[in-house]
């Protein structure tokens, strides 16, 4: 068989982008999009050492009940595997260190940074040191925002982006971190890859809506230091066709392709590239 | 033993929660707070060890970055008063369950039964509040007396050692299962003093039809056999209640009228739903022939239409203005995650891509005392846009189509319209998707949630008015999540092919569910003690009836059983066997292997008497006002873009997930800053077509106070105006009618019945009239029809209301066009005629006047307007297009310039009116079946040739200069900037 990208998107208990990320997967050139609900992978049928790419799409996992996806996060770290004497999380990590890739939107990336894969200082890939907590507004908002990457960032998915418009969808998208320092070593780390600006992607903002949710240092994007493990508020799987950008109507000199699909292109190639 | 876990945020952590709710308890009471903070608490009632607490405490209770937690002592300080709000017994507790299931991942063990997590908020409020104060924002604001309850202590009183005392909401219950026998050999006052004590919501007439075929010999040979005496058992009562009420049967679209019209010509109309919703769909198929595009109408759960060749297309709206009344969150939370269960319950099942909802309430600005048991407005509001947004944004399904009317009627009964579209392929394992059918010997399963007491009643309790002693079993709350992962079960379910039949348990709950499938087979034999229960306690009719959410009803065959469990098993969805269907013509019940209900189906489904309703039309005498004209037009204008029907709901939009499976191509919100008034939503659900589904309605209840036929016939073509405004095609289009009526049935409580029920006869002629005219068939709809609050003196019925859905197709989306201006120098073109039609306006309302000259609808000009506007977008000529409705033609220039962030300058000489019309008629007349469009400059003789003879005007062209400029010939009306404009609209709910 010819070499494939394979990627998987795991759905259930409250996932809700799981279809449009596996559509924004094959745009970017997977060979392989499986949609895959938990219990299958809990049941031993599915594994996710089969795949090269991971995502972790949007939803509200459990309802967001005890606060967005710490629900979830419990569940991934303890859930047992049926067959084996492996947990769901061992299958995880074992993914990470293998080098593979992971990207987390919205819920997703509230799971990721409530489990403690990101930001992973020192590559702790377990202990939590940020969070993401209700918007300044009190309120849930859908609301189109400008993205700044930071060229110095190690993230694999950003790589030739500067800027980038993408909607949130959220009520708890608030970054927050433990301490001054944390923050220092994901600023030096150049590991807040993407943060809310201003129209011109000039630069990152703090003010409402701009910045939709009063994050620190405006931050709406997060990766670990190989860059490979990556998380974002905003949604890019929402804006992978012309017709998804809200002013598509207005502008005529709109590429076919939204800026969203730029992120998995990127991760496609770096799979051909590093993995096959 | 109970342990008490309370988490709050760390020093210095902003509390936006408590922020938001300092906030709204000034703006909800007027009472100001210097500082509201929070606690959430879980009562965890389960024996687990210290460290397992410390881990579920440490763990999934609390975010280790910026919360701290306390086990069993308090947390709380620094305040003056603190109130704590928990649910009551048996309330729905979404955070307590998902809080036993992380507890349950940790330790590996499940709970034993009547273990729980229980959950409640502590608000500890800081300023001047004192005791009756803390009471007031508790019962105005925190909580909901009739689900919830809550202890208020003051620094003082609180004890820091234990913080507040513990308090499990567990439903205790030493009842036994018993079921009564209920005499009807009684006296007609006794039979209705059973109706009433018994929450049966059944007339005189219907008792007495109970009373003689109780009394029938073959009724009662029958119950012998199975061991039934003669007397009626409390489970067939009830399930005769709900299979009768109103709400499930439609006794008052199904009755023989009366009716008389002003010039005292009579007619007898034999069920108005057969005769003109029914009639017109008949018609309108057998015109379209091999056109014909509906595949299921009115027989399931929801319409179906075609989409393409492969995919068909599934539409229902439902309304759910009872329990939001008692309960605004709960009720609508329940509303919109109950019509998706129709969706998901049509035919063999459907995947939900969209939401939609309209809502209709009073002022949240009303300032004046409401009479009792009413919630302000304000509170309706806001907790009816929460539960909407709850449960659309949770289940993942996109809110893409809404509206909210205001009236001050609306404050005796909200209105709360949730509608759901769905996708199925055409054919499913080689038979139609569409269809389905039970067959005797399939077992009968329900999947999702367990049954408690909630809902009991309800389909009861909204066939009845608001009153004092109103059901609080009524008010559910719902569980998006239980509900969706039962979806995600049930689509992969339905594609194995492993079930025949299914229909989600809404009114009536089992009753109606297993009762409506038992007529594919003619009977069902169902083991009502097999129940999941949520708690212990629950009598047998009491399980049959129970309206609790997120439940279906499946027909599975025996050899598809195991693959059914063992699916439901591992993807953690609870399903139970209840038994299975026959064909021996019984609703045939057992508790504990004894017959409690054996009704012959045929009675139940058949036996309910015809109403006869006496209808009188004796339209009111009404005449034009006599005011001059305003000398400040642009200051008319700005008033009417600031007024609730006018002004920008954008911030009720935003809290809506109106983009998720990232199909939604035409959005709410459109224009040059993403806040303009989109007419309808234009939705791609396939990811491999460009073929989209256009979803729009209409809505006019003001026009009612002149005519109902005129404001049906208004809806109708305000639903399909804003449809092919985004480029709709008009030949591929269904309706569904939402009637939401004030009580027309004659009677003490209801002297005018003869005038309302004529108000009903004379919609649905029109809706009748209109879509023959238009070829738009009615796929499915709903009626509810006792919007009434009376409580002592005081009655309130609200004004005849019909919500118009309109769904259809178009064949491309990028040909779609959004409402605003595109380019300076573009020509504004207005299509349609203005007439002299402010009858009902808002332009009136803002005199203070109703008038007399209500809108009308000439459907054959506009079908063929519509057709042509169709050539016009096909061709790519359209590059904007807008419709005309409140506030008439000055409303819509404006609101087409800020949303394009240009001028337009106009000449409303050049507009085409129907006699010599006043300048502030021109611009605010609701005259029907009028769009504005913008054309390119080149694009101009292209457009005329197709509009030639037609009613299209060039009236202007779109500016550089930002300022809305209207003259008529060299006297300027009206010279604004739009940014004032725009302002004025955007102001008046922007902080809600």
């Amino acid at each position: 068989m010819a070499k494939q990208v394979r990627s998987i998107v795991i759905t259930g208990n409250g996932t809700n982008c799981e279809r449009e990320v596996a559509n924004a997967c094959r745009l970017a050139g997977c060979e392989v999009a499986d949609i895959v609900h938990i219990a299958e992978l809990l049941s031993g049928r599915k594994c996710l050492d089969d795949y090269h790419f991971l995502n972790l799409a949007g939803g509200f996992l459990d309802g967001d009940d005890l606060g967005s996806a710490k629900a979830g996060a419990n569940r991934l770290r303890h859930a047992a595997v049926k067959g084996s004497t492996e947990h769901l999380a061992d299958q995880l990590y074992r993914f990470i260190e293998d080098g593979k890739l992971a990207m987390g939107v919205c819920n997703g990336f509230q799971l990721m940074v409530k489990m403690g894969l990101l930001p992973a200082l020192g590559d702790d890939f377990r202990t939590q040191t940020a969070t993401l907590s209700h918007n300044d507004s009190g309120r849930f908002e859908d609301r189109w925002t400008y993205l700044k990457v930071d060229p110095a960032s190690p993230c694999i998915y950003t790589r030739g982006i500067d800027g980038i418009y993408l909607p949130v969808r959220h009520g708890e998208g608030k970054f927050m971190v433990r301490s001054e320092e944390v923050l220092q070593r994901i600023e030096t780390g150049h590991l807040a890859t993407l943060k809310y600006c201003d129209p011109e992607y000039r630069a990152p903002v703090m003010n409402y809506p701009q910045n939709p949710n009063g994050s620190v240092n405006a931050i709406a994007g997060v990766c670990d230091a190989s860059g490979r493990i990556f998380g974002l508020m905003p949604h890019p799987e929402a804006y992978v066709h012309r017709t998804h950008h809200p002013r598509w109507t207005r502008d005529e000199s709109l590429p076919e392709e939204g800026m969203g699909l730029w992120l998995y292109r990127n991760a496609v190639q770096f799979i051909r590239n590093e993995l096959l | 033993m109970a342990w008490r876990i309370v988490v709050g945020l760390l020093d210095g952590v902003k509390d936006a929660r408590g922020e938001r709710v300092r906030r709204e308890i000034r703006e909800h009471l007027g009472i100001e707070v210097d500082s509201v903070r929070t606690l959430d608490v879980y009562t965890v009632d389960a024996a687990l060890s210290d460290a397992e607490i410390e881990a579920a405490a440490a763990g999934p209770f609390s975010d280790p970055v910026i919360q701290e937690f306390v086990i069993n002592r308090p947390l709380a300080r620094d305040f003056d008063v603190l109130v704590e709000v928990g649910f009551r017994p048996g309330v729905t507790d979404n955070i307590g369950r998902t809080a036993r299931e992380a507890i349950q991942y940790l330790t590996g063990r499940p709970f034993a039964a009547g273990e729980a997590v229980y959950t409640s908020v502590q608000y500890l409020l800081k300023g001047k509040v004192d005791k009756p104060i803390a009471e007031r924002i508790a019962s105005g604001f925190l909580g909901n007396g009739l689900i919830q309850r809550w202890d208020i202590l003051t620094a003082a009183e609180f004890d820091p050692e234990n913080g507040v005392p513990v308090t499990l909401p567990k439903v205790t219950s030493d009842a036994r299962p018993e079921v009564r026998e209920i005499d009807l050999d009684v006296a007609d006052e006794e039979l209705m003093k059973i109706s009433r004590d018994g929450m049966l919501a059944l007339s005189i007439e219907e008792m007495k039809m109970l009373q003689a075929h109780a009394a029938d010999p073959a009724f009662l040979q029958a119950r012998e056999a199975v061991g039934l005496g003669s007397k009626l058992t409390d489970v067939e009562l009830e399930a005769l209640a709900q299979t009768w009420s109103e709400h499930c049967k439609h006794k008052i679209f199904s009755a023989k009228i009366i009716y008389e019209d002003e010039q005292g010509n009579r007619e007898t109309i034999n069920s108005l739903f057969k005769t003109y919703i029914v009639g017109a769909t008949r018609d309108i198929r057998a015109r379209l022939g091999d056109k014909d595009f509906c595949l299921s109408v009115f027989k399931d759960n929801a319409g179906v239409i075609e989409f393409n060749d492969d995919w068909s297309l599934v539409f229902k709206v439902e309304t759910h203005n009872s329990p939001s009344a008692l309960d605004p969150y709960g009720g609508a939370l329940t509303g919109i995650v109950g019509v998706n269960r129709d969706g998901m319950g049509t035919g063999m099942g459907a995947r939900l891509i969209f939401n939609t909802d309209v809502f209709c309430f009073a002022s949240p600005f009303l300032n004046k005392p409401l009479p009792p048991r009413l919630l302000h407005p304000r509170r309706i509001f806001e907790g009816v846009v929460e539960g909407v947004e709850h449960g659309g944004n949770k289940s993942g399904i996109p809110t893409v189509n809404g509206s909210i009317v205001f009236d001050e009627r609306f404050a005796g009964k909200p209105l709360v319209y949730c509608g759901t579209a769905s996708i199925m392929p055409r054919t499913l394992n080689g038979k139609p998707c569409h269809e389905k059918k039970v067959r005797v010997g399939d077992h009968i399963v329900m999947t999702g949630g367990r049954i408690g007491k909630d809902g009991i009643h309800g389909a009861t309790f909204s066939s009845e008015e608001l009153h004092e002693g109103s059901p609080v079993t009524a008010v559910q709350i719902g569980d998006p999540i239980t509900q969706k992962k039962m979806f995600d079960f049930l689509i992969i379910a339905r594609d194995r092919g492993l079930y025949h039949s299914i229909t989600d348990n809404g009114a009536g709950g089992l009753s109606s569910s297993v009762g409506e499938m038992g007529e594919d087979t003619g009977g069902f034999e169902m083991h009502l003690d097999r129940a999941p229960l949520k708690y212990p306690g629950l009598q047998p009719w009491e399980i049959l009836i129970s309206e609790a959410q997120e439940r279906m009803t499946l027909a599975v065959p025996p050899d598809k059983l195991d693959a059914f469990f063992q699916l439901a098993n591992e993807m953690d969805v609870e399903a139970t066997d209840f038994g299975v269907f026959t064909d021996s013509g019984y609703f045939h019940c057992l508790y504990e292997g004894k017959t409690v209900s054996y009704l012959p189906m045929k009675f139940l489904h058949e036996g309910v008497p015809q109403m006869v309703i006496p209808a009188k039309w004796t339209p009111k005498a009404l005449s034009e006002p006599d005011f001059d004209l305003p000398d400040d037009l642009g200051g008319e204008l700005k008033a009417l873009l600031g007024r609730l029907n006018i002004c920008s709901k954008e911030s009720v939009v935003r809290r809506y997930d109106h983009e998720v499976q990232a199909g939604t191509v035409i959005k709410p919100l459109v224009g040059v800053a993403n806040d303009g008034p989109s007419d309808a939503a234009v939705y791609r659900p396939l990811f491999d077509s460009f073929e989209g589904v256009v979803v729009s309605h209409g809505i006019c209840p003001s026009y009612s106070d002149i005519d109902t036929y005129h404001m049906m016939a208004c809806a109708i073509d305000e639903g399909l105006r804003n449809f092919v405004a985004v480029g709709g095609n008009i030949e591929h289009v269904a309706g569904l009618d939402n009637f939401c009526w004030c009580d027309p049935v004659k009677s003490e409580k209801t002297p005018d019945g003869e005038y309302k029920a004529a108000q009903l006869v004379r919609a649905n002629k029109a809706l009748y009239d209109c879509c023959v005219a238009f070829g738009v068939p009615l796929i499915s709809g709903k009626d509810s029809m006792k919007n009434d609050y009376q409580i002592g003196d005081t009655k309130i019925s609200i004004p005849p209301t019909v919500l118009f859905s309109v769904i259809g197709k178009i064949g491309d989306v990028r040909r779609a066009v959004s409402m605003d201006v595109k380019r300076p120098g573009d020509l504004v073109y207005l299509l349609g005629i203005t007439r002299d039609e402010c009858g009902g306006s808002e332009y009136y309302r803002q005199h203070g006047e109703l008038g007399s000259n209500v809108p009308k609808v000439a459907a054959a000009c506009a079908l063929d307007l519509y057709r042509t506007l169709n050539a016009a977008q096909r061709d790519g000529l359209v590059r904007s297009c807008h419709d005309l409705s409140d506030g008439g033609l000055g409303v819509a220039l404006a609101e087409k310039a800020f949303a394009g962030g240009y001028g337009i300058r106009a000449d409303l000489d050049r507009v085409l009116v129907d006699g010599d019309l006043r300048a502030d008629k021109l611009l605010f007349s609701e005259s029907q079946s009028r769009l504005l469009v913008t054309v390119r400059p080149e694009n101009r003789a292209a457009f005329d040739a197709l509009f030639t003879g037609r009613d299209a005007a060039c009236i202007g062209e779109v500016t550089e200069e930002p300022r809305l400029l209207l003259s008529r010939g060299s006297k300027t009306l009206v010279d604004v900037d739009i940014h004032s404009l725009k302002e004025a609209w955007q102001a008046p709910l922007r902080e809600l």
